[in-house]
């Protein structure tokens, strides 16, 4: 299941690479809006509004790019791909692929946003907790926004569904990361940080065991 | 008939918590003090009483202060009506605390207690306090065997809605759970009857639910000072609620029944994991206001006294038990409709 699992990682990365469709409507949609955020601020000192912010941009780029890894396919190409790999394995892919979509997003539009808006408030920041924060952060809304994009991608209205179903269990977890990289940013001692860490990847990690149980019902049709 | 024994059970354990929960008195307590604040020397102050019987304690009656350890009396002690009484302190210029704790004893209502009823002002705060002569005597015996709510400071009389707030949530986090079952059962059979008992039992989770977040607002209006504060837990509940209404929205969205109940059943099940971890375990992980978690007490023996105790597990049972009976409505409803539809 592991080799089915790489394959399909590799397919989408592939396809991904060639047409860097998915890639580029995230970038432009993240940097469009730094750009309407750092016209209208130009320089955000404050670092609760820097912060939070920043996690509401990637908060909606995340949907944006997410909501493609199931309606990019054809429902043809779906059926082909149901018969030569296990559901399992195609959510897990799904999830990984879309994981590394965001990780990618999230640095880069973190390094834009920085250049942007400022570097002002990053000054103690912590750096290694700050980048936990970025990564836990693009992996965990990558899993729970997999199997949410899977639902919204069987009815019709597949961009609005997700907002309605994904925004209301996004929401503790956004809580959650921006309190932890906002103390990251401050500074704080990993030994109080660390619980937020935690929170988060309890989260992920049901998410995570959630989206593997649930999608073999999903996908049969 | 003889099957629907549970459902005259929970009414009457409703009906009996909505008469003792509203006609049983809260014991004696102390209001208030004015002024709050004593001096060196003479200082006169009216203790003000919640439901006590002063009077009827006539020459029993007891007032003192305890300021780190030591016992102060009043000289003089006069007694206006049942709930005020007047007296006057006589204090050395050095005590050990800055706050003293008001203390009552009499026949008719026992022992009861205001801390840091008073703060000092003009006094030395020192580590060798005047130590006056001793003047408590044989304290009076508690009366026993009236049935009373614990007199809780900033709660009060507020301690009733326990048995409404607290019930309303255990009956929605159950029937969430009979919901999830049905899901489940749903998922392995395919059977539509499972998805609309689904449907049903959160639907009416959701009123729990409501009347929850409704009672909760309320105490906290009369408690926290605002009618919804930030607070994990209360953040929780309003997104469990926002779950399950996302779940109603994604059922009525897909045309296709089929199709509706299966996705359906999908996000009902994860939404059940998600309520649970964001009403149950992660306010407990931080600070929140409520009982039980970041140091506050939670159901132990000074929060939830015997008599509170007697009233709110048939309050819990009971308000399950209706739930329960309003989801068999509704699937007998849901039933009819089904088959006039089907015919």
């Amino acid at each position: 299941m592991w080799r089915q699992v790489q394959a399909i990682i590799t397919k989408d990365l592939r396809t991904e690479w060639r047409s860097k469709h998915a890639l580029g409507s995230v970038f432009l949609y993240v940097v469009a809006s730094i750009f309407v955020a750092y016209s209208g601020f130009y320089q955000i000192v404050d670092l609760p509004t820097w912060n939070t912010l920043f996690w509401i941009i990637v908060l909606f780029a995340a949907f944006n790019a997410s909501a493609r890894s199931f309606t990019s396919e054809t429902s043809g190409r779906r059926l082909y791909l149901y018969t030569l790999a296990r559901p399992e394995a195609v959510v897990l892919g799904k999830m990984i692929y879309n994981a590394i979509l965001l990780l990618v997003m999230v640095l880069t539009s973190f390094a834009v946003y920085a250049g942007m808006i400022g570097t002002g408030p990053l000054e103690n920041t912590d750096p290694y907790s700050l980048l936990l924060a970025l990564t836990l952060g693009a992996i965990g809304l990558a899993f729970i926004l997999t199997l949410i994009a899977a639902l919204a991608a069987q009815t019709d209205n597949n961009l609005g569904l997700m907002a309605i179903l994904g925004l209301p269990v996004i929401l503790p977890m956004l809580l959650i990361l921006i309190r932890f990289s906002k103390n990251a940013i401050d500074g704080i001692a990993w030994s109080v940080n660390y619980t937020y860490a935690l929170q988060f990847s309890v989260i992920m990690i049901l998410s995570a065991a959630l989206s593997y149980i649930l999608f073999p019902y999903l996908w049969r049709e | 008939m003889a099957k629907q024994w549970w459902k005259f059970l929970s009414a009457f354990l409703i009906l009996f918590s909505l008469i003792l929960g509203f006609h049983t008195p809260l014991a004696p307590g102390i209001m208030g003090v004015s002024p709050d604040v004593l001096t060196y020397g003479a200082t006169s102050v009216t203790i003000q009483g919640y439901n006590t019987k002063f009077t009827e304690s006539g020459n029993t009656l007891q007032v003192w202060l305890v300021n780190s350890g030591i016992i102060y009396c009043p000289y003089e002690l006069t007694v206006v009506d049942d709930t005020h009484v007047r007296a006057s302190f006589s204090l050395s210029d050095e005590v050990g605390d800055s706050f003293f704790d008001l203390f009552i004893n009499s026949e008719s209502d026992g022992t009861i207690v205001m801390t840091s009823a008073f703060i000092q002002s003009g006094m030395v705060v020192g580590l060798s306090p005047v130590h006056p002569e001793p003047c408590l005597q044989a304290l009076a015996p508690a009366e026993t065997g009236s049935f009373n709510f614990p007199n809780q400071p900033i709660l009060y009389e507020s301690i009733r809605n326990l048995l409404f707030h607290v019930p309303s949530w255990f009956a929605m986090i159950f029937l969430m759970f009979v919901s999830l079952i049905y899901s489940i059962r749903y998922l392995s059979g395919n059977s539509i009857a499972h998805d609309i008992a689904a449907a049903n039992a959160a639907h009416v989770g959701l009123v729990f639910a409501i009347a929850g977040l409704v009672t909760g607002s309320l105490w906290a209006r009369f408690t926290w000072g605002a009618w919804w504060v930030s607070d994990p837990r209360l953040n929780g509940a309003a997104i469990g609620v926002l779950i399950y209404l996302a779940y109603f929205v994604l059922r009525s969205s897909v045309g296709d029944d089929e199709k509706s109940a299966r996705l359906g059943a999908v996000y009902n099940i994860f939404a059940f994991v998600m309520m649970l971890l964001f009403v149950m375990v992660l306010p407990r992980l931080t600070d929140s206001l409520h009982p039980g978690v970041g140091g506050n007490p939670a159901f132990n023996k000074y929060d939830l006294d015997d008599n509170l105790r007697v009233v709110f597990y048939p309050a819990v049972i009971g308000w399950i038990g209706m739930g329960l009976w309003l989801l068999e409505v509704r699937n007998r409803i849901a039933r009819i409709e089904l088959n006039r539809i089907l015919r």
